[in-house]
């Protein structure tokens, strides 16, 4: 039994977001972090691995400094990891991104017995497509926003989050599974796996290695194969400071009911 | 000269950057209210390797090196010098000196305990009567068949009333001199052993500080630590090691003063500007940071030298000497920046003024370190 995360490096929007001149975001120029949901989905996997032993193996796609990202998984446990880099592959939309991770994914892999997890969305284009899209191009069974996780054999029992409640599901392996951040709380890199980091298995997957794959074709992946065009980006307008009212409820119920009468709403 | 860390030494800030803001700049304030032990804390600091860093993998720990060791106390001193300063004595002067002086047996024995077993440990040397005057201590221990007796005390033992395990320095011999002077590896239960008075001090009210007291206290022999007589070479040493952790503290709550100030005086506006527009505060927050540079130098040099296997006495004592005046400068400079509300417990700057005071007292003091510096100077 293996596992496989599909991570992503995003913009760290505490920073200053700029944006190239199609639209697309200009991620050199911006501090990078990890996407927080896929922190959830390694934190998942190395659940496993501590209690199950198996293997944990993060995948990205992303210019060749993505591989920081990766030693720092690797620093938090992670056994291996695979970076898919390619200049065919940049400006590729969540289909053409699927199609690519999918080819990776499948050149390295998939058992029956494996997981594939996915953060539920990534921060920067906040879609929720990449995980759905990846299982499937692989053809796994998918449950999507995953709250909770027990294993038992080939069966996986999660909780899916839903708005208003949420259902248990039955999954049987290979499967894949996207992690919302109520799943868990993900651990801190560690002195140890620090160390060790460095010296940890890292595959470079290029254009050349998925070229021959049957879901990579140029005219699918990248900018021009992606049938997403973006019209615009803009940073939307700060909202002012909001008001906190304090006190019991009656007294806040006043409060309210004065500044809708101001404002003439009431 | 490479200034540039490591790709590990970077990921190592990183990662105690991050638990530092979520762990403990969460509880600093209320640590320092309460005087209690941040015990959760140093045990999730166990399980990420940072108490025990250095000690090697065989016996539990990181197999980390001084220079990961001090950025992981300056980092948790940027929020909470409590927590640094236990780390910095766990590390720097209990682990290291069985690490380096320790028997086969000893290491064994004990390194696991002070790494995955999450014991703390100390370091036992002041007395009343022998503070810098290290080598006029009192505390006797005399070798009986199979054990040595220990009678004495030791006072403002950092750690002390928290810590399970304790480098003990005693005369075994008060006929010569230093030269009478033993280590021994003293552990909480044995017979004879106590805990003496807690002290109440001005700042560092997380960092447990406690007399101890040995009244007849067996200690096997084979924990006495090096050979017999050998204990004030290895006490100095030590403490070559224990001023970088200090030097990184200081370093630490420079930084973190400095950081506030810069803070607070873009957003507080007088006379229709925000103070740090003036020019008055560009200079202080200047020479704030040309410190805070220099001690970084100083002491990322004096734990290269320790891991380089070079002599880094001096090294260590100017990074302590400037690191920790540095400290109390910057503190004191950057809580006159808040005004009277820097006086007040609504911010942090009064609690890293009184936290940065004993980092120019402890592990030697400010003059002691100039009177390191200058004997190695070849006057």
């Amino acid at each position: 039994m293996k596992i496989i995360v599909t991570v992503k490096q995003v913009p760290d929007t505490s920073g200053k977001v700029a944006v190239n001149a199609d639209g697309t975001l200009d991620r050199a120029s911006m501090q990078t972090i990890i996407n927080p949901d896929d922190l959830n989905a390694v934190e998942a996997a190395l659940q496993l691995k501590d209690e199950l032993g198996c293997k944990v193996i993060a995948f990205t796609m992303g210019p060749p400094p993505a591989e920081g990202m990766l030693r720092e998984l690797m620093a938090m446990g992670v056994d291996e990891g695979v970076l898919i880099t390619a200049r065919e592959f940049g400006g590729s939309d969540t289909y053409a991104t699927s199609q690519i991770i999918a080819a990776a994914i499948d050149t390295y892999g998939v058992d029956q017995d494996d997981i594939v997890f996915s953060g539920r969305q990534a921060i920067d284009g906040d879609t929720a497509q990449v995980g759905p899209q990846l299982a499937e191009k692989l053809g796994l069974e998918q449950v999507s926003y995953v709250g909770a996780i027990e294993k038992d054999g080939d069966t996986i029992k999660v909780r899916r989050m839903l708005e208003d409640g949420y259902m248990t599901i039955k999954v049987k392996t290979p499967c894949l599974l996207t992690c919302v951040k109520e799943l868990n709380t993900p651990r801190y890199m560690n002195i140890r796996d620090i160390l060790s980091a460095y010296d940890k298995p890292l595959q470079v997957m290029t254009y050349e290695t998925l070229k021959n794959h049957p879901l990579i074709d140029k005219t699918t992946i990248g900018l021009t194969g992606s049938p997403t065009n973006i019209f615009k980006s803009f940073t939307p307008p700060q909202k002012g400071v909001g008001t906190m009212l304090t006190g019991d409820s009656k007294s806040v119920a006043t409060q309210v009911a004065d500044v809708l009468a101001k404002k003439h709403i009431i | 000269m490479d200034f540039n860390l490591s790709k590990q030494h970077q990921m190592i800030r990183k990662m105690m950057a991050s638990f530092t803001e979520n762990e403990i700049k969460p509880i600093a304030a209320e640590t320092d209210r309460t005087c209690e032990f941040p015990r959760e804390n140093i045990e999730k600091l166990f399980d990420l390797g940072v108490m025990g860093i250095c000690v090697p993998q065989q016996y539990g720990g990181s197999g980390s090196d001084a220079l990961a060791s001090a950025i992981c106390v300056e980092e948790i001193s940027k929020q909470c010098a409590s927590t640094g300063d236990i780390v910095a004595t766990h590390n720097g002067l209990c682990c290291d000196p069985i690490i380096n002086y320790g028997t086969e047996e000893q290491k064994a024995k004990y390194l696991p305990m002070l790494t995955t077993g999450h014991k703390v440990g100390a370091f036992a040397l002041t007395e009343p009567n022998a503070g810098s005057d290290a080598s006029k201590g009192q505390t006797e221990a005399r070798l009986e068949g199979d054990h040595y007796v220990m009678n004495g005390s030791k006072i403002f033992i950092t750690n002390g009333y928290v810590a399970e395990v304790f480098v003990v320095f005693a005369m075994t011999d008060k006929s010569k001199g230093t030269k009478g002077i033993s280590a021994f590896i003293v552990e909480k239960d044995f017979p004879g052993f106590s805990i003496g008075k807690h002290e109440e001090k001005m700042g560092l009210h997380g960092s447990p500080t406690a007399e101890i007291v040995f009244q007849d206290c067996i200690v096997p022999k084979e924990n006495l630590l090096g050979k017999e007589g050998r204990g004030f070479p290895i006490a100095m040493a030590t403490l070559d090691g224990g001023r970088i952790g200090i030097a990184a503290q200081g370093l630490g709550l420079a930084e973190g003063a400095l950081a506030e100030a810069i803070a607070y005086t873009k957003g507080r506006v007088q006379f229709g500007k925000p103070i740090s527009k003036f020019q008055n505060t560009q200079f202080t927050l200047a020479d704030m940071e040309l410190g805070c540079e220099a001690g970084r130098l100083l002491m990322y040099q004096a734990a290269m030298a320790k891991d380089a296997g070079k002599r880094y006495t001096k090294e260590a004592a100017m990074a302590k000497l400037f690191c920790t005046e540095h400290a109390m400068k910057t503190t004191t400079k950057a809580l006159q920046m808040f005004g009277g509300y820097g006086y007040t417990k609504d911010y942090p700057m009064e609690r890293m003024m009184r936290d940065a005071k004993i980092t120019e007292i402890y592990e030697g003091t400010s003059e002691v370190q100039r009177i390191v510096i200058s004997a190695n100077m070849g006057l």
